[in-house]
């Protein structure tokens, strides 16, 4: 009997593998866009938004909490300066945080955002935040960072608290404007 | 075309290219450069029994550490690193396989194909598997330890809080993929090309059909998890930041990433095991399976769903609802076909000529148990309550419901099935008998208590627990330890059948159908060297 030609099955399944590899790495960016799109991963927006939505509607308060936290790494005091406040959707309002470098040495950081529930995020307005950039603190420097927000007056009616929590993480070593400078080491 | 006229003839085609000899070399080298299905089949199997009991050992330490609450025996961090390779040993070393060698053995004989379509790619999948896992286990032994972030290697626990071993997991899950993929691979072009004639898709046994759906998802995804790990090894190793917040990335995404590779995987370790079992029922109800057709489009509707249902393992990260909704009815959807194939069972028992061999003892016993895991895997699907269920022991007995009785069962059941047809004697009746009745007293105490003490809300993965627990983990316990001594039993069984026995007919069991039957027992080295004709 004539041996059945393996070859181009066989090609046809290697690249389906190869194709799922790929798609494995593909579902990186799928996640973000879908993440962007739908606010599900609790991500604000890194832009600044600017003040057209901010129509202010008195009937509704909605309490904003918030949480800041270093890295367990990360040697920094990082606080709010309130814990939390009631605004009313489109109501502009600045808050502060509280950081100092205790180390010797000059660090930079960044500060991540999460907001809880995740799809209050897309309408959580950042106006200007010290998010939008790393926050590079001298030894012993202590830092008062502003936060201006609004809440979207389009807020779906089911959400009365927001959540805003923060990470600072070190970025020093991943930072041109420490190059040269004494570098505080955290762990590895 | 060869001139050799009857299927069951002792030697190979002498112009058949794919045998390069007529009679194996003796020794090591018959099995290290072996090309041949049968020889495969038993490696693969003998490796699975190898690594069940070595998964086993990793168990019973981590219950005799639960005997009591307290700290006795071992530190929280080495109970992290058992109950992590307990789960990798015995998903990629026991389950997987020994499903693998059931397929080398039988699809051949079941399609009437002289061999596997690509015999050398064989040798190499089954060969790369001992180094993984030894990279594995050695990794134990290593200073810092072994993995200990579970199985389910979760970012960052696995991406920044682990020790120096994880490029060692990481590797040995690669090469764990490699095998199964050749493996998948090897049987795909086995059953599309080498079917004899006659053999149309619809006349295949059960067991073709489920490894058929098996192996496709196996090579869709597989290399996914491929991807996962090398993700946590440039995250680890190479300052990438798939998984780590600090640099844009998100911890949740290694999740979605790896429940889409982890649900499949579920169905990877099951349908195999849905197949065996339309196999046993019909030969000791002495019918034909009821409802055939309704059992292949059962199986492939469950394994395309299982691509839609990956995030009911995570409802608590933070999910919108709507989301959480999807998840929810696609999971309990999953229970119409499995509630047909159950449903296709009792049918086929329903006024058979039963009988109660051994075999057909595991798979009512499958068909009962795996039952119980599903309706427990119904009740954690549900949103709100898998808020209450998650991480508890709950979960534990659920997917140990549908694992050991249901894919463990299995295998074991197609052990007796089987053996008479590859080692020429039957098993002993009685030894099989004691096997069965201990494994399944002790198998239902070790995992029925656990659905308590997890709804009570005792939380899975700790070495220590909360006193109102005690009464039940040491019941628990023990039943772990009947279980894992049943096991012996079974161990006791294959070697004494292997050595002796009883000579078993060709058809082994008189209600047996199937082509795989028409040969001796044991079968020739070189079966089907000509097609035999499927009416």
């Amino acid at each position: 009997m004539q041996a059945p030609d393996h070859l181009p099955l066989l090609r046809k399944l290697l690249i389906i593998t190869v194709l799922m590899f790929g798609f494995g790495f593909a579902l990186v960016p799928l996640y973000d866009v879908f993440c962007d799109l739908t606010g599900l991963n609790g991500k604000t927006s890194t832009m600044a938004a600017t003040a057209d939505r901010a129509i202010k509607d008195q009937q509704r308060t909605i309490t904003i909490e918030f949480l800041a936290k270093p890295d367990p790494k990360m040697p920094w005091r990082f606080e709010p300066e309130i814990r939390q406040i009631q605004v009313h959707p489109g109501e502009i309002k600045v808050v502060h945080y509280a950081a100092e470098n205790p180390t010797s040495a000059l660090m930079v950081a960044q500060a991540v955002p999460s907001v809880s529930p995740g799809q209050a995020a897309l309408y959580f307005n950042k106006m200007e935040c010290f998010c939008f950039q790393r926050q590079t603190l001298k030894a012993g420097e202590k830092l008062m960072m502003p936060l201006q927000f609004y809440v979207d007056p389009a807020l779906p009616e089911q959400f009365s608290t927001i959540t805003l929590s923060y990470t600072m993480y070190d970025v020093t070593q991943h930072s041109p404007a420490a190059t040269g400078a004494a570098v505080y080491q955290t762990g590895k | 075309m060869s001139t050799i006229s009857t299927d069951t003839h002792q030697h190979a085609g002498p112009h058949d290219a794919d045998h390069g000899h007529h009679h194996p070399p003796a020794g090591f080298k018959r099995w290290f450069y072996t090309t041949n299905h049968k020889d495969i089949g038993t490696l693969y199997l003998l490796f699975a029994l190898t690594m069940f009991f070595i998964g086993g050992l990793m168990a019973m330490v981590i219950r005799a550490e639960l005997f009591q609450p307290g700290l006795q025996l071992v530190q929280p961090d080495f109970f992290n690193q058992m109950t992590t390779v307990h789960g990798l040993i015995m998903v990629f070393g026991a389950v997987m396989p020994a499903f693998t060698g059931l397929a080398n053995w039988l699809i051949p004989m079941m399609i009437g194909a002289p061999d596997m379509a690509l015999p050398r790619m064989n040798n190499w999948s089954f060969w790369i598997l001992p180094f993984a896992f030894a990279i594995l286990l050695m990794s134990l032994f290593m200073e810092g330890g072994g993995p200990g972030f579970g199985w389910t290697f979760y970012a960052p626990l696995s991406t920044k809080y682990s020790g120096d071993s994880t490029a060692l997991f990481v590797f040995s899950v690669h090469i764990m993929g490699i095998s199964s993929i050749m493996g998948a691979i090897n049987v795909i072009v086995t059953i599309f090309n080498l079917r004899a004639p006659g053999m149309t898709w619809m006349k295949m046994p059960l067991f073709v059909w489920t490894w058929l759906i098996t192996a496709f998802l196996l090579i869709a995804v597989m290399p996914v998890l491929a991807g996962t790990v090398t993700m946590v090894l440039t995250d680890k190793y190479f300052g990438t930041s798939f998984f780590d917040a600090a640099g844009g990335g998100d911890p949740v995404l290694f999740q979605h990433i790896f429940w889409f590779f982890g649900h499949p995987e579920v169905y990877i370790m099951i349908l195999p095991a849905f197949g065996i079992v339309s196999s046993i029922v019909p030969t000791f109800s002495r019918k034909p399976l009821f409802g055939y057709a309704s059992m292949v489009y059962a199986t492939s509707s469950i394994a395309l769903l299982s691509f839609l249902v990956w995030a009911h393992h995570m409802f608590t990260t933070g999910m919108p609802v709507f989301a959480e909704l999807f998840f929810m009815y696609c999971t309990m959807l999953i229970a119409v076909p499995t509630g047909v194939k159950v449903f296709n069972w009792v049918a086929t028992m329903w006024r058979g000529a039963l009988t109660f061999e051994v075999p057909m003892m595991f798979a009512i016993a499958f068909i009962v148990l795996f039952t119980i895991g599903g309706f427990s895997g119904l009740m954690l699907a549900i949103t709100p309550a898998d808020f209450q269920y998650h991480d508890t022991y709950f979960v534990v007995a659920h997917f140990h419901y549908v694992l050991v009785t249901g894919a463990i069962f299995s295998i074991i059941a197609a052990a007796y099935y089987w053996l008479p047809k590859w080692t020429g004697h039957m098993y002993d009746e009685t030894l099989g008998q004691w096997h069965f009745w201990c494994s399944l007293i002790s198998v239902n105490l070790l995992f029925f208590p656990m659905h308590f003490v997890g709804l009570a809300g005792m939380p899975r993965r700790i070495p220590d627990y909360a006193l109102q627990f005690a009464d039940f983990n040491a019941l628990i316990s023990i039943g772990g330890f009947a279980f894992g001594l049943s096991q012996l039993l079974f161990l006791w069984v294959i070697v004494k059948c292997i050595n002796g026995g009883k000579p078993a007919t060709n058809q082994v069991w008189e209600g047996a159908e199937g082509l795989e039957w028409q040969l001796t027992s044991p079968p020739p080295y070189h079966s089907f060297t000509t097609p035999p004709d499927v009416k």
